[in-house]
């Protein structure tokens, strides 16, 4: 089932009325999504939670606030990079894609131990402590 | 070149622009979301009158009243620089640069992140955002989870959610960290839910009235707050859990939970997981106020206004002629707070270009008596202190202009 993670009755809001359905595509699959919709919310509607991997560490990332501020969504829409898909109503045919892994031209090439986490900061601190 | 340049089209823009277009103001108001109405849109809860605010209504009567006046309102368009100008300001967005004689600020507040490790997982998310989700697009955020901090806001919309159908666990605080701070600490956010306490319909109601009395009986009632948590509407609501942990691979799975002391320590042997398929984050709200930084205002540090705050006085100007603010970039506070706050704005704005009206005048001074009377009549107070901070506002307003 596509689209079915909609909240269609509500007590106060009321029925979810009859949206025109428009049809995307994300990372070369069809999806439906109704008119209105932002891409971030039409692809969780489908059930789509992961938008882009980290350009780095390829790790997944999804929408995070939704209105703009983060940063965390951004996709490629239509060949255009860096695109925020919460603040981007979908349209009828658009070509949606995910963000992908970039190539690194800063690879450390010393033995580089410096936290890049705070949880790794933490780790290394234990570490330290184990060590003394 | 427009008059006025309207920056966010939410409860204090869009009254903004209808005062102004009342007295044929030329005016252009843009937003970067799909659709006016700023965070009132996703808005929801019961009046203790038991009336219904509904944000989507809300916004709908704005609406048609901006466009029953000719409104200029563009969507999608974002602005990354506002810059003074021989005789006015250039607005810099992605749909090019515009200009105007004036600039009104009405970009409303942020989320605070309280971060967990594992935070960046898909599926963890701002409360915000799951607001907008499901109200706005009406798309369920996951099948079960769990809300890290508690607050008024987070309270509040816990709730649209439950109203939506959205399975939710139980509300949790973060683990201590030193992002999260003030809101991993039990005793301090059992201060803040007070504030809620006189909240309807009942649920709240009965749920803060535990808390209101004394710094005393909080600190008591922190001590020895049930281990089942605080229901309110069916929903345990835990002051001495924290989540130390976001887990799963590629998206949300689990969270680690640990009871806390009353100071919010972690107590050892306490570990447990719950399953869960989404997390929303809730850190409060701040102003929103890069673009006032940019343009070269001052600023404020006020605790009670919800953090740094661009210098301005009640009628909505700044030390910057020309430039005025309105709304939640001026201190966190209620959507008809805002809304109250961008007619003062817009009349203001309107004061400059239809010189000589005595009606004007008395309008103006109407109008900002209506922004203290709302604000007293509140139901959800961001900050106990709102009116001491909006006074501090107004003294250093003085002292900067008089300087």
């Amino acid at each position: 089932m596509r689209n079915n993670r909609r909240i269609v009755d509500h007590p106060v809001l009321g029925k979810l009325s009859d949206r025109k359905e428009i049809t995307f595509t994300f990372d070369g699959q069809t999806y439906t999504g109704y008119e209105g919709d932002t891409i971030a919310s039409a692809l969780l509607a489908n059930g789509v939670r992961t938008l882009r991997v980290h350009e780095e560490s390829g790790k997944p990332r999804g929408i995070y606030c939704n209105i703009g501020h983060c940063f965390e969504c951004r996709v490629n829409v239509n060949d255009e990079p860096g695109v925020r898909a919460c603040l981007t109503e979908v349209k009828d045919n658009m070509v949606v894609k995910s963000g992908r892994v970039l190539p690194s031209p800063l690879v450390s090439t010393v033995n580089d131990t410096l936290p890049r986490t705070y949880a790794e900061f933490i780790e290394q601190q234990e570490d330290k402590k184990g060590e003394v | 070149m427009y008059d006025v340049i309207i920056i966010g089209a939410g409860p204090a823009g869009l009254s903004a622009a209808i005062a102004c277009r009342e007295w044929d103001v030329h005016v252009l108001v843009i937003d970067e979301f799909v659709k006016p109405g700023g965070r009132l849109l996703g808005q929801l809860h019961e009046e203790p009158t038991g009336e219904w605010w509904n944000g989507i209504e809300e916004t709908k009567r704005l609406m048609n009243k901006a466009e029953s006046l000719d409104t200029d309102i563009r969507c999608g368009v974002s602005v990354h620089h506002v810059e003074k100008a021989n005789d006015g300001f250039v607005v810099h967005t992605n749909k090019g640069n515009f200009e105007a004689g004036n600039v009104l600020i009405a970009t409303g507040a942020a989320e605070t992140a309280a971060p967990v490790p594992g935070w960046t997982l898909p599926g963890v998310m701002s409360i915000g955002a799951a607001q907008v989700m499901t109200n706005v697009h009406r798309v369920r955020v996951g099948e079960k989870g769990v809300v890290i901090g508690v607050n008024v806001l987070s309270a509040a919309i816990a709730r649209e959610l439950q109203l939506a159908g959205v399975n939710l666990h139980s509300m949790m605080l973060p683990a201590m960290n030193p992002v999260t701070k003030e809101h991993a600490h039990p005793k301090k956010v059992m201060d803040g839910l007070s504030r809620i306490a006189h909240l309807a319909p009942s649920a709240f109601l009965r749920f803060g009235s535990r808390f209101t009395k004394s710094d005393f009986v909080r600190k008591v009632a922190t001590q020895f707050y049930p281990k089942s948590g605080v229901k309110m509407w069916g929903m345990p609501i835990h002051l001495r859990k924290a989540v130390t942990q976001i887990n799963g691979k590629d998206r949300v799975e689990s969270v680690t939970v640990f009871d806390v002391t009353a100071d919010g320590k972690l107590i050892k042997g306490t570990e447990r997981r719950i399953e869960v398929d989404f997390v929303c984050i809730a850190g409060g709200l701040y102003p929103l106020a890069e673009l006032a930084s940019v343009v070269g205002l001052p600023f404020q540090y006020l605790e009670e206004l919800g953090g740094h705050v661009p210098v301005h006085n009640e009628k909505m100007e700044t030390p910057i002629d020309g430039v005025y603010v309105a709304g939640n970039i001026t201190g966190i506070e209620s959507a008809k707070v805002a809304r109250a706050q961008g007619t003062v704005a817009g009349l203001s704005i309107a004061k400059k270009h239809v010189a000589g009206k005595a009606d004007l005048d008395y309008r103006l001074l109407q109008a900002t008596e209506q922004v203290k009377t709302i604000r007293n009549e509140a139901t959800i107070q961001f900050h106990p202190h709102i009116s001491e901070g909006r006074e501090k506002m107004e003294q250093a307003y003085r002292r900067i202009v008089n300087a």
